[in-house]
């Protein structure tokens, strides 16, 4: 049995806003075991970013709170921690990286200058060893000459090289958990596959656990060992990724995973995208019963009354459905 | 997926290497290079550069090449135009202006830039607690800002000036007092477009993705302010900054004008002119060349607050 690095224990972050409590993420447990990849999956608007930003605390408070739940981090909670404390742990023990690699460079410093500042913040170098810490960082990451690029500005990088300094970034204190927010959907098919398959090498490489936290189904399949499908703030299938596929029990699911577009079907019968009908309900005011109960065909009257809870249908594989 | 890998250009480092080698040994873009490739640009702005580093150079060597004393009295020469033996002229006492202006514009530019940092350390300062802090802080020091802006300057100069002036003379001599005085005086009550300029910077800087980036990584709201919010913030500041030289010297100038500001065997830009009034009308020379120091001064300072304005707004593509 593998050592379990984060354990989210029914984590409630619920902001606050004019017209009421905004329950953005209700409920949620999940948890990621040494050197695993968790693919955490939902449609925009479900809670995964609040979940995987309370992790790190980066929600503004307020208008944010944490109402009830855990967030252990090798078995100390997180939550009660001071912004000191707080600071010591990202990068070092824990780091994210973002949806925007256009923006989420500084573009005044050079990009060497970014990751050494990362890295003397962190542990007491000289301006010298920093930089070529910089420099090892962007080899790292397989940046072409990286003697010559530590010295460029990020607007002198294409959108998947700079996510490659993100990620070499935050790399580069050795964290034990890297949590990846969204970070192909602004790249292109080809580079998204290149920063897959180099966050994948990283992982083995300095032996870290992923969160991948993403919409598309087919990233999952390709990079994850376990996946966590989340819906309106509420996990509701949780499985190891062959399950996932093999055997989807909750409708949203099996909707989500008819919706990849399928380039062999597409062109062989013209057949027209699935996609599952109407949004996520507000989380202002939620809905009593299961939350995808409204956009449910198989939804029964019990669907409506009460939410089910997560139960056990296989190995390492829970499902909150009456079904 | 794992297929498509080797098909990118960046896979390998020997193509990549030869393709990215040979432009980078001409450019290397740093903000500042830049700012200053698309400062060139802007004529007006150069011109005044050299203008007015001209009169710098005047003001700051000037009176060692010039040594004509600025108090020697001859009364046998008063009120005469140019001559090469008083290239601008003399005053109502046979002093020579140039050598009294050459001296004079040391503390008129003294006073500018001086000045100058006061109104713009503060309004960083202020800016800065304000945008960070938000809330009831931000709020309150907005309040002081839009007070103070609501103050009438002159007035409140003039009032400041009666009551202190003989206390400060008494603690750092009638030159350094006075100094002291004009430059917290005039600093003072403007920094408050510098402190709103950065504040509003903030607020928007702080949203941005890589300030979050810098935070996720371990950055202390100071650092994070610091390092990474001021820098990006600093091109308004500097602009603002540049007219408020100006802005000084014009301020320092009124001073004198009316008598108030240093004492009058000093003879700054402003007082000269002061001087200057009463003979306008049998010797103009010495009023003109005291206003159009003034006049070149501020006027090429606000044409380089232009130039610079137009250089680091990263929307103008020049």
């Amino acid at each position: 049995m593998a050592e379990t690095l984060l354990d989210i224990r029914g984590l409630k972050t619920w902001f606050k806003t004019d017209d009421g409590m905004v329950r953005a993420v209700d409920g949620v447990s999940l948890y990621i075991d040494r050197g695993e990849t968790l693919g955490v999956v939902g449609e925009s608007g479900c809670g995964k970013t609040v979940t995987a930003r309370s992790v790190l605390k980066l929600i503004d408070m307020p208008p944010g709170r944490f109402e009830a739940g855990q967030i252990l981090w090798r078995g100390r909670d997180v939550i009660p921690l001071s912004p000191e404390e707080m600071d010591k742990i990202r990068a070092r023990e824990i780091a994210i990286i973002f949806q925007e690699p256009m923006t989420s460079l500084n573009p005044v410093y050079t990009v060497g200058d970014q990751i050494a500042e990362v890295l003397r913040q962190h542990d007491e170098l000289s301006r010298k060893q920093a930089l070529s810490g910089a420099v090892d960082m962007l080899r790292l990451v397989n940046i072409p000459n990286p003697q010559k690029r530590v010295h460029d500005y990020p607007h002198q990088f294409s959108g998947g090289m700079r996510q490659r300094v993100m990620i070499a970034m935050a790399l580069s204190c050795k964290p034990q958990l890297l949590i990846a927010d969204e970070p192909t959907t602004a790249l292109d098919v080809t580079i998204q596959a290149q920063i897959l398959e180099l966050m994948q090498e990283m992982k083995d490489k300095l032996g870290m656990s992923i969160m991948l936290i993403t919409h598309a189904m087919g990233v999952v399949a390709e990079t994850c060992q376990r996946v966590v499908v989340m819906y309106a703030g509420k996990v509701v299938e949780e499985a190891p990724v062959e399950a996932l596929f093999g055997n989807p029990r909750h409708p949203y699911t099996q909707g989500l995973i008819r919706s990849i577009p399928r380039v062999d079907r597409a062109a062989a019968r013209r057949e027209r995208l699935e996609a599952i009908p109407g949004t996520v309900p507000s989380l202002l005011h939620p809905p009593v019963g299961c939350r995808f109960a409204a956009r449910c065909k198989y939804a029964m009257d019990i669907c409506v009354r009460e939410m089910p809870p997560l139960k056990e249908v296989g190995p390492g594989h829970r499902v909150a459905c009456v079904l | 997926m794992a297929g498509l890998t080797p098909v990118s250009l960046t896979a390998d480092p020997h193509t990549a290497a030869a393709v990215t080698d040979a432009p980078r040994k001409q450019a290397r873009f740093s903000p500042t290079r830049e700012a200053w490739r698309r400062f060139r640009k802007h004529r007006l702005a150069m011109v005044s550069s050299v203008v007015l580093g001209i009169i710098l150079v005047a003001v700051l060597l000037g009176p060692l090449v010039w040594r004509v004393p600025i108090n020697e009295i001859d009364f046998a020469a008063k009120l005469e135009g140019p001559s090469w033996a008083h290239p601008l002229g003399t005053d109502d006492l046979g002093q020579d202006v140039l050598a009294r202006l050459l001296y004079g514009g040391r503390i008129s530019l003294a006073v500018g830039f001086a000045a100058m940092l006061v109104a713009c350390i503060m309004g960083v300062l202020v800016g800065a607690v304000a945008g960070m802090s938000r809330g009831s802080v931000d709020a309150a020091l907005m309040w002081l800002a839009d007070l103070f802006l609501s103050l009438p300057a002159l007035p409140l100069l003039l009032l400041i000036i009666y009551m202190f002036r003989e206390s400060l003379k008494g603690v750092f001599g009638p030159e350094g007092g006075v100094f002291i005085m004009v430059v917290a005086v005039i600093g003072g009550l403007r920094w408050m477009q510098v402190a709103r300029l950065v504040r509003a910077q903030i607020l928007s800087i702080r949203e941005k993705e890589f300030i979050e980036a810098a935070r996720a990584l371990g950055a202390s709201p100071v650092r994070q302010v610091v390092r990474h919010i001021l820098p990006n913030a600093l091109g308004p500041v500097i602009v603002a900054g540049t007219i408020d030289v100006a802005a000084a010297i014009i301020a320092e100038s009124t001073l004198s004008f009316l008598g108030l500001g240093f004492p009058p065997d000093i003879p700054t830009w402003g007082r000269v002119l002061f001087d200057a009034k009463d003979t306008i009308d049998i010797a103009p020379h010495w009023a003109i060349f005291a206003g159009a120091a003034i006049f070149l001064t501020v006027l090429t300072i606000n044409f380089i607050g232009d130039g610079l304005r137009d250089a680091l707004d990263p929307r103008r593509v020049l």
